[in-house]
């Protein structure tokens, strides 16, 4: 890791959740008297991101993800803790720090609606007070990169999802951001797009130096452009490392006999699943020998030797951790 | 905890627009976006003139039945009517960013990206939309107003002229105060927005009628609390040049309106504990 850029410690949310009993006479109560129920959204957690980097940020639904990154670009303040981005403490400085951040929510747009997505631009140019120059090179670059010279005269309205988010990342970037946020950049993506949206933010952090933070829900995301990872569930950093720790050492072998057959049960490898002449094992360690094992007794037409989808070692750390605390609901 | 790099980071450009013209910016824009739908303006802007049209005529409609409303003439009352209804669609075309705050901005979390805009939260609401289709209404406050002075036996000086427009633009600002507050108050609910429609169309209502004809109280909180007398009622009286019934006395009456500045400057007080509240509940 380079030098610490943004600088996370023992950062804490706590939610008042106002409780409201159903119907027309709980909401009547409701006015009366409110009960509150506290919902910690983040405890304790401490990370540092260096210069440049491109880290990813995972976890499931409500463990905390949006709430960190809510407080990192300034529009939440935690209950407890500190937290410093590029030498300012985010919510302190809040113009101040925002205009050198880059924040995009795969969900929402920052789009003006109605507008032409080039006359949103020139609103944004307007906003973040960047020169004439920077931006016609700026928006020239970006028009390139993400293929938008056909959406520039449509109104934000009438685009498709994916033209969206391009125009959406686009604006995000004419003031030059060092640093940029994506909350689930390619949520509701199609592939196309997915993976032109990969490759742009791959570019913009090695040739620009931009760092970046991203949640998804995709680890393919993760996969294709994080060096790191970090894993949040119930407020709390799970995991803090590289992709290939989200690895398991668990193999799939895939093998296709050329005739069904009647498997012994000493192999030491689990079946997970069988279908005609097609059975996939999950094989724990040594796997040549249970190739070779195999291949030996049965008569194999063909063998493949895989990873586990990410999403299954990644879905196995979010159970486990159900199981120890069961609260904490909030994104 | 480690040193943090700030290396290369302290530019925010001193270039670019300024508040003011940023705000035309987006004023221009909205214009712009308005009439790309040439009819629907027309439409609603002749819309708004005819309802508060009819609401005017009611109003002659009272005198011609009565004569006097109390010691208030016809022509007395048209005057307050004028100046409120010339001030309060100015304030309405301006401020429909805050107007339509609590459903726009805070329940769909769209302020989050206000927040995320390196410019005063002000000035993006006061910019997010111009109403100009108000026009409609501004034009009906405008003909009820040469008709007051018309009628009136007053001698239209300078000074007298002078005040009314003081008072005109200390009613815009008043207005927008309320507005401020209404988006103040969504910050913790949105349902109990009723509350204040009292105030904002409620308060245009009252402020069309001489604060004399209220109750005390009434007339108490709409001086001292929500001071709608100050931009409507007291600096009319200075205006016709009568004697007040309510025993104010003439400087009292020429500087009543600044008490509309001073509403304006508590409402952003209010605005700033909305956003402490908002940025830490996240809602």
């Amino acid at each position: 890791m380079s030098e610490p850029y943004i600088v996370v410690n023992d950062l804490a949310k706590r939610f008042q959740i106002a409780e409201r009993d159903p119907g027309l006479w709980g909401a009547l109560k409701g006015i009366a008297r409110r009960r509150y129920r506290t919902v910690e959204a983040l405890h304790g957690v401490s990370f540092e991101i260096g210069r440049g980097d491109l880290v990813g940020y995972i976890g499931p639904n409500g463990a905390g993800k949006s709430t960190t990154i809510k407080i990192l670009s300034g529009i939440l303040v935690p209950s407890g803790g500190t937290c410093e981005v590029a030498g300012l403490t985010p919510w302190q400085s809040r113009v101040e720090h925002v205009a050198r951040i880059g924040v995009v929510f795969g969900q929402r747009t920052q789009l003006w609606w109605d507008l032409p997505v080039v006359e949103s631009f020139e609103l944004l140019r307007d906003i973040y007070r960047v020169p004439q120059a920077h931006y016609v090179r700026e928006r020239d670059e970006l028009v390139e990169l993400l293929d938008l010279v056909p959406l520039l005269d449509v109104p934000v309205r009438q685009l498709s999802l994916g033209q969206r988010m391009r125009s959406d990342l686009a604006a995000s970037l004419l003031h030059d951001p060092e640093i940029l946020f994506l909350d689930e950049p390619t949520i509701g993506l199609d592939a196309v797009s997915k993976l032109a949206m990969r490759d742009f933010i791959r570019r913009r952090n090695t040739e620009r130096g931009t760092t970046v933070l991203l949640t998804t829900h995709d680890m393919d995301d993760v996969e294709a452009l994080c060096s790191r990872v970090m894993l949040i569930n119930h407020g709390t950093l799970l995991m803090d490392g590289t992709v290939a720790d989200l690895r398991s050492d668990r193999r799939r072998v895939v093998v296709d006999f050329s005739e069904p057959v009647a498997l012994a049960a000493h192999h030491s490898a689990l079946v997970r699943s069988s279908s005609g002449e097609r059975i996939v094992f999950e094989v724990q360690s040594r796997v040549p020998e249970f190739v070779a094992e195999v291949t030996a007794a049965y008569p194999v037409q063909d063998l493949m030797v895989e990873h586990p989808p990410i999403e299954e070692t990644v879905a196995a750390l979010y159970q486990q951790v159900r199981s120890v605390d069961g609260t904490g609901i909030r994104e | 905890m480690a040193e943090v790099s700030t290396q290369g980071l302290s530019r925010i450009p001193d270039t670019g627009p300024g508040p003011l013209a940023l705000y035309g910016r987006f004023v221009s824009q909205s214009i712009r976006a308005t009439l790309q739908y040439r009819l629907s303006f027309v439409l609603m802007a002749l819309g708004y003139f005819v309802t508060s049209g009819v609401e005017a005529l009611g109003v002659w409609a009272l005198f011609d039945r009565f004569g006097m409303l109390g010691r208030w003439s016809l022509a007395e009352v048209a005057l307050l009517y004028g100046m409120v209804n010339v001030a309060f669609p100015i304030s309405e075309a301006l401020a429909r960013g805050f107007d339509i705050f609590g459903q726009e901005f805070v329940k769909t979390g769209n302020f989050d990206r206000v927040l995320l805009r390196p410019r005063s939260t002000v000035l993006q609401l006061a910019g997010h939309e111009f109403q100009i289709h108000r026009i409609g209404r501004l034009l009906q406050g405008l003909i009820v107003l040469g008709i007051a002075m018309w009628l009136l036996p007053v001698e239209w000086t300078v000074w007298r002229l002078a005040l009314m427009a003081f008072t005109i633009l200390s009613g815009v600002v008043f207005f927008y105060a309320l507005f401020i507050f209404q988006a103040a108050l969504s910050f913790w609910t949105v349902e109990s927005l009723e509350i204040m429609n009292t105030l904002t169309y409620g308060g245009v209502e009252t402020a069309q009628y001489p604060l004399a004809i209220y109750q005390p109280g009434f007339r108490r909180f709409f001086t001292f609390v929500v001071p709608l007398g100050c931009i409507s009622y007291f600096p009319a009286v200075a205006i016709l040049g009568i004697e007040d019934p309510l025993g104010s006395t003439l400087w009292m009456q020429v500087a009543a309106p600044l008490a509309g500045y001073l509403f304006f400057a508590v409402s952003l007080v209010a605005w700033r504990f909305g956003i402490r509240h908002y940025t830490s509940t996240g809602s």
